[in-house]
């Protein structure tokens, strides 16, 4: 499956079916993302119950703390 | 002295009108780290009326890599931030007033602090503080502007009252148990793109140039070069306990201020005491120069037993280095301190 994060294309393997499994992939230490899925923000309940597919384009931002 | 501002006025969209309101404008940033050195220097270059800078730490050597305007020197002498900070800032520009306070921000002194200002600029390093600046930006009317890092990666939003959702409504939708602690280093260059948005959105807010403001949410990593910008205006939330109708503002709640903190990635403990009294630190460097070493500055005292050194300050609070158990820095605390 092919995605576009953060403006970047990405092969990924099949097991990954929810945005959450995407988030898991990226960013498995620190899951404290904001995340729009093809246009559109998502609610945290929506991480893993909305499917991803091939072509979608995902925006990750992750909340850090440092300054 | 005319020609001191002749390149941004220059600069239409602030022009001389613009110049006059930023010279009347009081900005308070809050931490003089990575971001709040950078910040600080531009608004004192630039021209602000008053700056305030509160800061809880002192000058250390693994500062200097990317803190700008700290010197070896201020580390030697174990400088308070703010301190060392307004010193460097005064030399900048004569014409800016600057305010320092050696002090861990608490919703109670942030009432003080908030007094006058036009806007709050975010230099802290954790979300206690920001949550607690988040609720004072709501409940007195104030924009600030989130930024942060880590390694190579960056953050920025700018919270404007009764228009953007608040960092609240944001992290509403962040899952629990994400907020953990940064140790992975920082690099420089993503402390100056950070600081480089939140400068020119503070410029546009406080030059009359609100139109100009840039709305989303945006992230970089300079190593992986990748960056992401999102609209988040439908993540403001009504219900929202800071910024909805009827706020309840959480964070400014006596019960939910910690006293101790562990502060991340440094192995040291902060440990804030509950009464307002003000130590002596000279009596207290005599009382504890038998049992190790002491050493001293107007502004704060050093004292350093076997793997511990403990720094007390003016204001009371101790810094417990050398560990990151809280009940091992507490008992350490009271050993030495009563
Ligand atoms: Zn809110």
């Amino acid at each position: 499956m092919e995605l576009l994060i953060n403006g970047t294309t990405v092969q990924l393997s099949n097991n990954i079916t929810t945005v959450s499994d995407v988030i898991d992939y990226f960013i498995p230490d620190r899951p404290a993302v904001v995340v729009e899925h093809n246009g559109n923000i998502l609610t945290k309940e929506n991480h893993s119950t909305v499917n991803v597919k091939d072509g979608d384009k995902i925006e990750l931002v992750n909340f850090v703390g440092g300054g | 002295m005319e020609q001191r501002y002749s390149r941004q006025t220059l600069f239409s969209p602030i022009g001389t009108d613009g110049q006059r309101k930023l010279q009347h404008a009081h900005i308070l940033i809050i931490g003089a780290g990575a971001l709040g050195t950078s910040t600080a220097e531009m608004f004192t270059r630039a021209g602000a009326g008053k700056i305030t800078i509160a800061d809880r730490d002192y000058v250390e050597w693994s500062n200097l890599q990317r803190q700008q305007l700290y010197t070896e020197e201020d580390a030697q002498n174990r400088l308070p931030k703010a301190i060392a900070l307004k010193e460097k800032l005064e030399a900048i520009n004569q014409d800016v007033r600057i305010k320092a306070h050696v002090t861990d921000v608490t919703p109670w002194n942030l009432e003080e602090l908030i007094g006058g200002v036009d806007l709050m600029l975010d230099a802290t390093d954790n979300f206690e503080i920001r949550m607690i600046m988040n609720d004072i930006s709501q409940k007195h009317n104030i924009p600030w502007i989130y930024g942060a890092v880590v390694g190579s990666y960056g953050i920025s939003y700018t919270i404007i009252p009764g228009e953007t959702p608040c960092l609240h409504c944001m992290m509403e939708q962040v899952p629990l148990g994400g907020l953990t602690c940064d140790t992975a280093g920082i690099i420089s260059p993503i402390v100056q793109l950070v600081t480089a948005h939140q400068g020119a959105e503070a410029l546009k807010i406080l030059t009359g140039n609100r139109d100009a403001l840039r709305e989303n949410l945006v992230s970089f990593d300079l190593w992986s070069n990748q960056h992401s910008s999102i609209d988040v205006q439908m993540l403001k939330n009504d219900n929202c306990s800071s910024c909805g109708a009827s706020p309840s503002y959480p964070f400014l709640d006596y019960q939910n201020q910690t006293r101790t903190a562990v502060l991340c990635g440094r192995d040291t403990v902060q440990i804030r005491p509950s009464s307002t009294r003000k130590p002596d630190l000279k009596r207290t460097a005599e009382d504890l120069s038998p049992l190790g070493e002491v050493e001293q500055n107007p502004f704060l005292l050093s004292f350093s037993t076997g793997a511990n050194r403990l720094v007390l300050f003016q204001d009371g609070r101790v810094l417990v280095h050398g560990t990151s158990d809280i009940a091992e820095a507490r008992s350490l605390y009271h050993r030495y301190f009563g």
